[in-house]
């Protein structure tokens, strides 16, 4: 979100006996448009990351907007059903695809290879590969809105026959452009591995590392185990469209169930995806503010990867209603329960963090702090949906919508917003303005409980997700929902407005732009030069 | 660890044009399935755009790789890649299997009215759960009238494909023994073999399409089928294009006894495939 151009060339404090090849040809490199084009520095190409996202979660955002102001009152308003079918869907697909997952791979880009002293990521040229994928994807996505017969209309889940025997002609190339944002993660994902594997300094173990680091390690094994997944069966959804094969359909002896299975055994994972590396940011800003170590480094690294192995066990709790066999719907509610342990854990480790610490609430700390009051609320509703029995109740009403913007909103965007307030000083070499971060926090959390928490409400009197018209009973939840969506929607200006005078100007920082912050990337300069750590710096593990 | 002389290339164009490329490509097909031939031309320019892009993206990666710019930290991060890229493909093969098996074990089987989630029987009444599936439920599918025996042609391109991973494994032996004429001469036999095996994959295509009614729309029989055994093949067709690069190498001099990740990484990629078709042969062809 920093569009800050970091200078070129640039004094290098470590360049005395690096090996001086990287260096000399990016001197030389190409400026203007061709240089973003062409860029192989983890930096640059962490900047494009994250504009991009903060660009699709503006289309998201008018898709939402849209959805709520027809929602506003009960009776068709704005826009015909089968519009709304394809703002609801296309405002999920944007934001988990679009914003949230390349916002993450954006802040990996940026941040991992400063965090553990590495020259730039692993395989620099995949890396600006895998993002030059995304304009691309979402473009052919986007385009999808002005073919014959409409955007995709049948949820984010896009559940078979409706996204196949029942879809717009436009759904062949949804599952291309899918397709194209998959390959991205893939090639994103192993590129983190392996520089996290491969390049870190030389005195850093892994029981040293970040915990941002260690959340995306695992984060980055859970997106090549599932992305796979989900290309084989969009693959197999194209082929039930195209050339007449039965996959999803029981009359040549398929199964529209097997879509579910298959989608969820990359669903469940997915939505770790977009929660883990949040984990990661979280535990690293609050012993920050706090100026305490992270209380349990350790067990907060078992807890991530407790939760990483039992995301591949839970899948078919998003299908308890679907029939599922009574010993299936036992085995799925429990092992779904189990998860809240070790995300417990993870509360638990952050709130005895701040126990006792000399707290301060600059930016970052405030969304921070917000992100574990708002998460847990979203885990609670999550625990709720996982009694099977209970779940009959729930399932797809707007109790469910509540409880995944509980943990996807105020949980993995607040999350994203607290890692842009708190790397900004290293990124732009200026503080944000505080007051305005202030203004936009506190009309950020107002907004997001304004939206969210009413659907709670409404969802357990029985109002279905996915509907344009409502009953009248539901009109007052729904009225107060739209107003808060407003709100947030609107205050999220404020954010670009932040991002866009901090690159300005602001008040100037040190390298170690925070009082309490003991990672890598504080002992270089703020803005960091282009080319930093092109030796390995020295590291001195502290305790945990 | 990093030793202090990681290699971090200059601005590249072929990342962003392979991008473009692949959309073109994407854009062009789907045309094509939806509009029509209409799509051809730009499905074409995107497919040569993409083959030149790797073409010449991998020659960048080679001179770096022979000026001498890789260290061995940056081998490391090679193999990582290559390693994790052999995962994820695990993984899409894992998304077929799991989806034959959850038909076999569960959807047919309920379809005829087993358990307590038989009802679905209901709407076929007369519908018998088997495996090869020969008469899908609706009478308006029209099953394969009889499926491949094993132990023919599948035997045969299992022998094949067996065969060559050995013969690559004496190629690889041979190149880091120094006996380069050795390592050329296996890795030819190598070649020649997959080939073979593509051939008689056609020839079982065509036999399936011709004589025994197995195709696409023969129900989730032949969709299970030709979804695994189409994959792989075209695996086998990449793998096979790797293993020439790598020939064409090697007759060139290229790569050294203790310094030949590129060859070892296309061996990993095909011993992945030669694995992958032993799982079919186990669940698509014997049981």
């Amino acid at each position: 979100m920093a569009s800050h151009l970091p200078p070129r060339p640039t004094p290098q404090q470590h360049q005395a006996d690096a090996g001086g090849m990287a260096a000399d040809d990016h001197h030389h490199g190409p400026r203007g448009l061709m240089r973003w084009l062409l860029t192989t520095n983890h930096k640059e190409i962490g900047t494009l990351y994250l504009i991009f996202s903060l660009t699709m979660f503006f289309i998201g955002g008018i898709f939402a907007m849209v959805v709520r102001a027809e929602l506003f009152q009960p009776g068709l308003q704005l826009v015909q059903p089968e519009f709304f079918n394809q703002m609801t869907t296309m405002h999920g697909l944007i934001m988990v695809f679009g914003a949230v997952m390349p916002a993450f791979v954006g802040l990996a880009n940026w941040m991992v290879p400063l965090q553990i002293g590495a020259p730039d990521m692993a395989l620099p040229r995949l890396n600006n590969f895998s993002f030059w994928l995304l304009p691309v994807a979402f473009a052919l996505l986007l385009s999808t809105l002005v073919m014959p017969g409409g955007a995709p209309n049948f949820g984010w889940t896009f559940y078979a026959p409706l996204s196949t025997t029942y879809a717009p002609p436009s759904t062949t190339f949804f599952i291309f452009s899918l397709h194209l944002a998959g390959i991205s993660s893939i090639l994103g994902a192993i590129n983190i591995i392996a520089t996290i594997l491969n390049l870190r300094t030389p005195s850093m173990r892994m029981m040293d590392m970040p915990l941002f680091v260690w959340t995306w390690l695992i984060t980055a094994f859970l997106l090549i185990a599932v992305m796979p997944v989900l290309a084989g069966v969009i693959t197999m959804m194209l082929l039930d469209i195209n050339f007449g094969t039965s996959f999803f359909n029981a009359a040549g002896g398929g199964d529209p169930v097997l879509f579910q299975h298959l989608f969820w055994f990359f669903g469940h994972p997915e939505v770790y995806i977009m929660i883990l590396p949040a984990f990661g940011i979280v535990s690293v800003i609050i012993p920050t503010f706090a100026r305490k170590r992270l209380f349990g480094y350790a067990s907060m690294v078992y807890a991530t990867a407790s939760i990483a192995i039992l995301s591949f066990l839970v899948w078919a709790h998003h299908m308890f209603v679907v029939g599922l066999p009574l010993v299936a719907e036992l085995f799925f509610m429990y092992s779904t329960m189990l998860i809240a342990v070790p995300t417990g854990v993870k509360v638990f480790n952050w709130i005895t963090t701040l126990f006792r610490g000399s707290l301060t609430f600059e930016p970052p700390m405030l969304f921070a702090l917000a992100f574990v009051v708002l998460f847990t609320i979203g885990g609670f509703s999550g625990l709720m949906l996982a009694i099977s029995p209970a779940d009959f109740q729930y399932h797809d009403t707007y109790f469910v919508v509540a409880h995944f913007h509980y943990v996807l909103v105020p949980g993995a965007v607040f999350a994203i917003m607290a890692a842009v307030y708190y790397w900004l000083p290293k990124w732009t070499g200026h503080y944000p303005h505080t007051r305005l971060s202030q203004w936009h926090f506190w009309l950020s959390v107002i907004g997001v409980n304004l939206t969210f928490f009413p659907m709670h409400f409404a969802g357990l009197a029985g109002m279905p997700r996915r509907i344009p018209d409502y009953a009248l009973q539901f009109a007052d939840f729904n009225m107060i929902t739209s107003i808060g969506a407003f709100m947030f929607g609107a205050s999220q200006l404020l954010f670009v407005a932040v991002v866009v005078l901090c690159v300005r100007r602001g008040e100037k920082a040190p390298a170690k732009a925070w009082d309490g912050a003991e990672d890598l990337e504080w002992t270089v300069p703020s803005p960091a030069p282009l080319h930093t750590f092109e030796t390995p710096p020295h590291f001195e593990p502290h305790r945990h | 660890m990093s030793g202090g002389s990681y290699y971090v290339p200059p601005s590249s164009k072929w990342p962003v044009l392979g991008s473009l490329a692949l959309g073109a490509l994407m854009v062009g097909t789907g045309v094509m399935l939806v509009h029509g031939a209409s799509g051809m031309p730009v499905m074409v320019v995107g497919l040569v755009g993409i083959l030149a892009v790797m073409w010449l993206w991998f020659r960048d990666v080679i001179h770096e790789s022979r000026k001498g710019l890789y260290d061995d930290q940056m081998d490391r991060s090679f193999r990582w890649g290559m390693g994790w890229f052999i995962f994820s493909e695990v993984m899409f093969f894992a998304a077929f299997f799991g989806a034959l098996f959850y038909i076999r074990t569960f959807a047919l089987p309920w379809l005829d009215g087993e358990g307590a989630k038989g009802v679905a029987a209901l709407l076929w009444p007369d519908f018998t759960a088997s495996w090869p599936l020969l008469e899908p439920p609706d009478a308006a599918i029209q099953g394969p009238e009889q499926t491949f025996s094993p132990w023919h042609l599948p035997l045969v391109n299992t022998l094949i494909l067996v065969g060559s991973s050995i013969t690559l494994t004496v190629a690889h032996e041979g190149l880091k023994e120094g006996r380069r004429d050795t390592a050329r001469h296996w890795l030819t036999l190598t070649v020649l073999l997959g080939l073979c095996f593509i051939a008689i994959q056609g020839i079982e295509y065509r036999e399936a399409y011709v004589h025994y009614g197995i195709t696409l729309q023969a129900g989730i029989y032949g969709a299970t089928f030709f979804l695994l055994t189409g994959f792989h093949g075209a695996h086998v067709i990449v793998g096979t294009l790797i293993l020439i690069a790598i020939l064409a190498r090697v007759r060139r001099g290229h790569f050294s006894e203790d310094q030949h990740f590129g060859f070892e990484a296309a061996a990993w990629y095909w011993h992945f495939v030669d694995v992958v078709w032993i799982g079919l042969f186990t669940f698509v062809y014997v049981f």
